[in-house]
């Protein structure tokens, strides 16, 4: 027997190895730092902006956010995941996801890669973990860094729920974190798509930008009074739903139809990704 | 994807590559053709052939990197690219010159290339990169990021990743392409001391030389197809074996191979050349001193590999591309 075939013998499965290589080439890319500090960068933009104009008018008591966050600092968390759910958050997941597999195959890495030999299915797995985790951190990164903001510009205190009720500011932030999340499946889901296009070509720019059109697409499309109809079943619709956690009780409706729309797009997407992924012929 | 009978099991043990019918088009374009490869186990296989040729596609297709439209291959009788898992463990590969991140270093890069092989123990990783690089001469630079290298640096770094484990088969897609005269003698060497260990080495080229000095066993390719294959002494004698004669008689000369029935018997300035033609090298020199033409030498000339390829092909080595 070759000494091959006897170090085959002694294989580990560490798939989590692998994982922990995806997430720090992810994490160590100074490119994706910089989107991350931008992404923080945003909310502590706003939070100056909002301190500007509470200065301007004090006293001023509204219903507005302003005056929500000039109240309580904890509040530009939920500010900061509302301002940039619609593009910066999408767009950062876009990057990600359009680097996923085509990054790697117009550097020719993937050759190698599936020559280790990865699996093609594992390697997309990988990816997805890696996305969704991505997801997660940068929806965090946004919530986190209003609340630091807030909290420094602003002060904290208990909340004033949506229905009335007071609520303790470790409810608050338990909240928060809890809308962080919700918001990671969303993005995860749009992530999905992302990889998806991912296979599709060898220029990672070309699917980054095609995925941030989809997601763009996909809020026009929700803004179209006459697509109601279409609606209900638009990925994006529901994401703005991380609100209702800050009622009392907390209203799931929405939010459990909003995780039921962000499971399927991913699960039907990943799907395609696979399909196309594991029969392509890399030539890169 | 069934495989024709002669590939089933281990029937064929001591072919590390083979295929069968092996075809691929991209688009409208015939990139390989008919390809039946045979390559033993234990051989240096040099796979020569003009850039365009069909080389590096029908190695990807070996590797189980792109799907053949018909036909099928095998490494040491599994099929390919079904068994990629349980056979590429046994393979290391250099595939279209090497492709790292570029703001990892060479060790970063090989610790992801080895976390990848769900086959690697984790905990002799850094004993193995360490002998990987060594092995190529890269331990100084392995440290630096991978974008600060030298084409030479990265050529040895794609080695480096081959070497992570000990292998059965290694395949080199050109692999002094970018080495200096240096780099290029010590991959030589090294691909030596792999092939005495016993690795059996299928190395393309589109160099005749370099295959000439490495490789037991060698496959031509043009145009997608594969024109020849076997061992180098045999594909030498294809050629047919000349000789070189000094004589200060040239005339006399030729009379006498004339009736020795040498078909292209003649003279230039300081010799006459001619076509062995299954006679004896004895045999003329002694028709000719019998003759009484004076001989000052007589040379059979063994041909080179070049003159087996122009004979093979009608035509020089880098014409088409």
């Amino acid at each position: 027997m070759s000494a091959a075939e006897k170090t085959r013998e002694r294989r580990v499965h560490r798939s989590g190895r692998l994982f922990a290589s995806e997430l720090g080439l992810m994490c160590g890319r100074r490119r994706n730092q910089v989107g991350l500090a931008t992404l923080f960068a945003l909310v502590v933009l706003v939070g100056v902006a909002l301190k500007v104009s509470a200065m301007r008018r004090p006293g001023s008591r509204g219903g507005d956010l302003v005056s929500a966050v000039a109240g309580n600092g904890i509040y530009l968390g939920f500010a900061g995941l509302t301002i940039e759910i619609a593009l910066f958050l999408p767009l950062a997941v876009s990057v990600l996801a359009g680097d996923a597999v085509a990054g790697e195959a117009n550097q020719g890495t993937l050759r190698y890669l599936l020559l280790a030999p990865v699996g093609r299915l594992r390697l997309l797995v990988v990816k997805a973990g890696a996305l969704i985790v991505g997801s997660v951190i940068g929806a965090m990164v946004v919530a986190a860094g209003g609340v630091l903001t807030g909290v420094v510009l602003f002060g904290a205190g208990p909340l004033i729920s949506l229905s009335g009720t007071q609520l303790s500011v470790a409810d608050g932030l338990w909240r928060l974190a809890l809308a962080a999340l919700y918001v990671a499946t969303g993005l995860a889901a749009l992530g999905m798509i992302g990889l998806f296009i991912s296979t599709l070509t060898e220029q990672p720019i070309a699917a980054t930008v095609a995925t941030a059109m989809v997601g763009t697409l996909l809020w026009v499309l929700d803004a179209v009074p006459q697509l109601d109809w279409l609606h209900p079943w638009l990925l994006v619709d529901r994401w703005p739903a991380f609100v209702d956690l800050l009622r009392e009780p907390v209203f799931l409706d929405r939010i459990v139809a909003g995780l039921g729309i962000n499971a399927a797009y991913g699960a039907v997407f990943f799907a395609l990704a696979w399909l196309r992924f594991r029969g392509k012929d890399i030539t890169s | 994807m069934s495989l024709p009978p002669e590939h089933e099991g281990s029937e064929q043990p001591e072919l590390a590559i083979a295929s069968t019918g092996l075809t691929k088009r991209f688009g409208r374009q015939q990139v390989v053709d008919d390809l039946a490869l045979a390559v033993p186990s234990g051989s240096v296989y040099g796979f020569i052939g003009p850039n365009g040729s069909g080389k590096t596609t029908t190695i990807r297709m070996l590797l189980g990197l792109v799907r053949p439209d018909s036909g099928s291959c095998a490494l040491f009788g599994k099929p390919m690219p079904q068994a990629a898992g349980g056979v590429l463990p046994r393979v290391g590969a250099l595939v279209e010159g090497p492709a790292f991140h570029p703001y990892l270093s060479g060790t970063a890069n090989l610790r992801r290339l080895d976390a990848a092989d769900p086959s690697s123990d984790s905990a002799t990783a850094s004993a193995r990169i360490g002998s990987a690089l060594d092995r190529v001469g890269l331990r100084a630079a392995a440290g630096k990021r991978y974008r600060a290298y030298s084409l030479g640096m990265r050529q040895r770094l794609g080695i480096a990743a081959a070497l992570l484990h000990p292998r059965d088969l290694l395949v080199l897609d050109e692999p002094t392409n970018g080495l200096d005269p240096q780099g290029t003698r010590e991959v030589r060497h090294l691909v030596a001391e792999l092939a005495a260990e016993g690795t059996t080495i299928f190395v393309s080229s589109h160099l005749l030389v370099e295959v000439e000095q490495l490789c037991s066993h060698v496959g031509v390719m043009r145009s997608g197809r594969l024109l020849t294959q076997g061992p180098l002494d045999e594909l030498r004698t294809l050629t047919a074996p000349r000789f070189r004669l000094q004589t200060p008689d040239p005339a006399a000369a030729l009379g006498v191979l004339a009736t020795l029935e040498v078909p292209d018997a003649a003279a230039d300035a300081d010799a006459v050349t001619g076509t062995l033609a299954g006679l004896e090298p004895e045999r003329i020199v002694a028709a000719l001193v019998a003759a009484g033409v004076a001989v000052r030498s007589f040379t059979p000339v063994t041909a080179t590999l070049e003159d087996a390829f122009v004979e093979l092909t009608g035509e020089g080595f880098d014409v088409s591309g």
